[in-house]
């Protein structure tokens, strides 16, 4: 086992995130005379290229935890990290065949935009943004805490002054430089991560002679055949459709992405944007993976979960091992940008659902001008990352994995069936929309309250581990009595029928007793991991019953208008 | 641009039908292929694990699961590239026929 210089304050990571800082700190001040109108807040001026907003769109995607911890979920258990990555990308080709360009022909900021275009707008757009900031808070509550918790993992700086660096810096991009800045930051952070992943893997693959084969048959001579094998992360079939139908479907909803495609100028850029994005995100996986591998074997499982029990410093140890503390420093510095980035892109989509939809749409009746608009959004952007910081620190050391999967289950289920209706189907209507938002919303985190995640884990935590305590007690104790008979046995022959005997009741004994002990486990009231497919079917099925229930004649009359704007343009803005 | 003709009516060009046609076909089938893609990679290690931990070559490492995996990921990013390929020069085309024919 080597040492790792890792939790300590590194002064080359120091050097390289205060160049990161710096850097687009001077390309907020320049952003910052280009951002006066809603249009230059709200989408950069529509002046982002397809491949720059490609660039923005994987910078928005790639996490640092989808970074560290896809690498760390394959070093610790092999093949089943790579089931998971592959279903963080599933959600693209659908963005580009179903979303892409008739968000962009028909909306303007938001896609509350798109669900409100032909119905009535208050209710519609209150319901838009409600699943919006939802998907939004939850999202950004997992990248808050994970924030504190890595960045005093990497640097040792504690949490809350982790969590105010991380506050300030994103609100003083998305404040003063609105999306132009808030764009350039996660370019810039793409091209960084992209970057050092890649000379990552050079560096690992040149270890094994720059063939995956020789990767591979290392880590199997370590860890035996079932590292390569899928495991037990997939148990259940029904389990693991529910959670695919989150991955795929939630991406499509996720309102921070949905908002990148109006920084462009038209539908043909949009559509060349997710296929960049598409292609540099599935590229960063096969990366990640590799280095996960990598990881395994150049660094130890050991090592890895002594740092961190779920695996998440396998990516730096190994930069550490192959690159020495300056590549580790610039990883860090990297991951901490990372982070600075993503928040930063959901403050942004956040505040404009508060301020477009929510204050101009719903409060001000859609009317309002550019000057208050803009005054309200930056108003919201400040009032969220506060909001941000705090929810960071009140939800500090509590597990909050399960908030990811809830705001991809939020945003599959009230943002994604509404959205695609609106886009596609000419009797949508607005008690439709309004039921299946909602719907979507409730279920979606209701059933996430009732299952195995969060009311086995989380809730009744104490339960149940009080359960595995008593179950081992009694695996020790049998344990105990089993290696005593042995003694025994070895000691006096001629017994040997009767101590047989007796060890097989001692089994039986203890098999009974752990039954039991077992049997006051708690229990998940809804038994999937994952609410999709329940929460989302349902919200189809709401939005389509409610919309022949209460058809709406002006809504069906506008839908040719939609129709054309949809698939040519005409009137987009 | 100048509006002339209502939107109903250029719903009804023949123009406008193929182009939202051509669209929806294309929509949907890639969309049911890239959905049977992904359902089928999870339908296998739900249901035949043991096909994926096939060992490639003898002797060697790396299983059928790692390129089918991988494989998933760059057929996606394929298909997304035969839609925007096909968007950029057929419909763009079609696009613009039927603008051409409002600005009339």
């Amino acid at each position: 086992m080597h040492e790792t210089t890792i939790g300590q304050a590194n002064a080359v990571s120091i050097i390289f995130f205060m160049l990161f800082v710096l850097g687009t700190l001077g390309i907020t001040y320049w952003a910052a005379k280009r951002t006066r109108t809603t249009k230059e807040f709200y989408a950069a001026g529509r002046s982002i290229t397809g491949f720059q907003n490609g660039l923005a769109l994987a910078g928005d995607y790639m996490s640092a935890a989808s970074f560290l911890g896809i690498a760390g979920l394959v070093s610790v258990s092999g093949y089943d990290g790579l089931i998971y990555s592959v279903g963080w990308l599933v959600g693209w080709p659908i963005v580009t065949f179903l979303i892409a360009e008739p968000l962009r022909n028909l909306g303007k900021y938001t896609f509350a935009d798109v669900v409100a275009f032909r119905l009535n707008q208050r209710p519609v757009r209150a319901a838009a943004a409600s699943g919006s900031l939802i998907t939004v808070l939850f999202y950004m509550i997992a990248q808050m805490v994970g924030a504190g918790t890595l960045i005093k993992l990497m640097f040792g700086l504690p949490y809350e002054s982790a969590l105010i660096t991380v506050g300030i810096l994103m609100i003083a991009y998305v404040l003063f430089g609105g999306m132009l800045a808030t764009t350039w930051v996660q370019i810039i952070k793409a091209v960084l991560l992209l970057g050092g992943a890649t000379v990552l893997v050079i560096m690992t693959l040149y270890q094994f002679g720059f063939s995956y084969g020789e990767l591979f048959s290392q880590a199997v001579k370590t860890y035996g055949d079932k590292f390569l094998e899928p495991g037990g992360l997939v148990t259940s079939p029904v389990d693991a459709f529910s959670l695919g139908l989150a991955l795929m479907f939630g991406t499509a909803g996720l309102p921070h992405i949905l908002m990148r495609f109006y920084t462009v100028p038209d539908a043909k850029e949009a559509r060349k944007s997710v296929f960049y994005a598409t292609g540099f995100i599935g590229y960063f996986y096969i990366l990640t993976v590799t280095i996960g591998f990598g990881a395994a074997i150049l660094v130890g499982q050991k090592l890895i979960k002594a740092i961190d029990a779920g695996g998440n410093m396998a990516a730096p140890l190994l930069a550490e091992v192959l690159g020495g503390s300056v590549f580790l420093g610039f990883l860090a510095a990297v991951a901490f940008a990372t982070i600075l980035a993503v928040v930063a892109g959901l403050t942004l989509a956040g505040a404009s659902a508060l301020s477009h939809d929510l204050y101009v749409g719903v409060i001000r009746r859609g009317v309002s001008n550019e000057k208050e608009e803009v005054k309200v959004a930056k108003t919201a952007t400040i009032a969220l990352g506060i909001a941000a910081i705090i929810l960071g620190i009140v939800f500090k050391g509590q597990n909050v994995a399960f908030m990811v999967g809830l705001a991809f289950a939020v945003a599959c289920s009230a943002n994604f069936p509404a959205l695609v209706m609106s886009i596609m189907w000419r009797k949508f209507t607005t008690a439709g929309a309004v039921a299946s938002i909602y719907t979507g919303l409730s279920l979606a985190t209701i059933l996430i309250l009732l299952s195995p995640t969060v009311w086995v884990d989380i809730i009744h935590k104490n339960e149940k581990s009080a359960v595995m305590a008593e179950v081992k007690q009694i695996e020790d104790r049998a344990k105990e009595k089993l290696a005593e008979l042995e003694a025994f046995k070895a000691m006096d022959t001629t017994r040997g029928v009767s101590i047989d005997t007796e060890m097989l009741l001692t089994k039986e004994k203890a098999d009974a007793e752990v039954k039991e002990a077992k049997s006051k486990m708690p229990k998940a009231i809804f038994p999937l991991k994952n609410p999709a497919i329940i929460s989302m079917l349902a919200a189809f099925l709401v939005g389509i019953i409610f919309s022949l229930l209460r058809p709406e004649k002006r809504a069906e009359q506008k839908f040719e208008e939609e129709k054309l704007r949809s698939y040519v343009g005409i009137g987009a803005e | 641009m100048k509006e002339q003709k209502t939107a109903h009516d250029i719903l009804q060009d023949p123009d406008f039908k193929k182009l939202s046609g051509q669209k929806d076909s294309i929509s949907v089938i890639l969309t049911i292929i890239e959905l049977l893609l992904y359902f089928g990679f999870i339908a296998l290690i739900a249901f035949n694990k043991p096909f994926l931990a096939q060992k490639l070559s003898e002797g060697g490492a790396t299983t059928i699961g790692i390129p089918i995996a991988i494989g998933t990921i760059i057929l996606s990013w394929i298909l997304t590239g035969i839609y925007v390929r096909w968007a950029n020069t057929k419909y763009d085309t079609l696009v613009k026929r039927v603008k051409d024919k409002i600005g009339g």
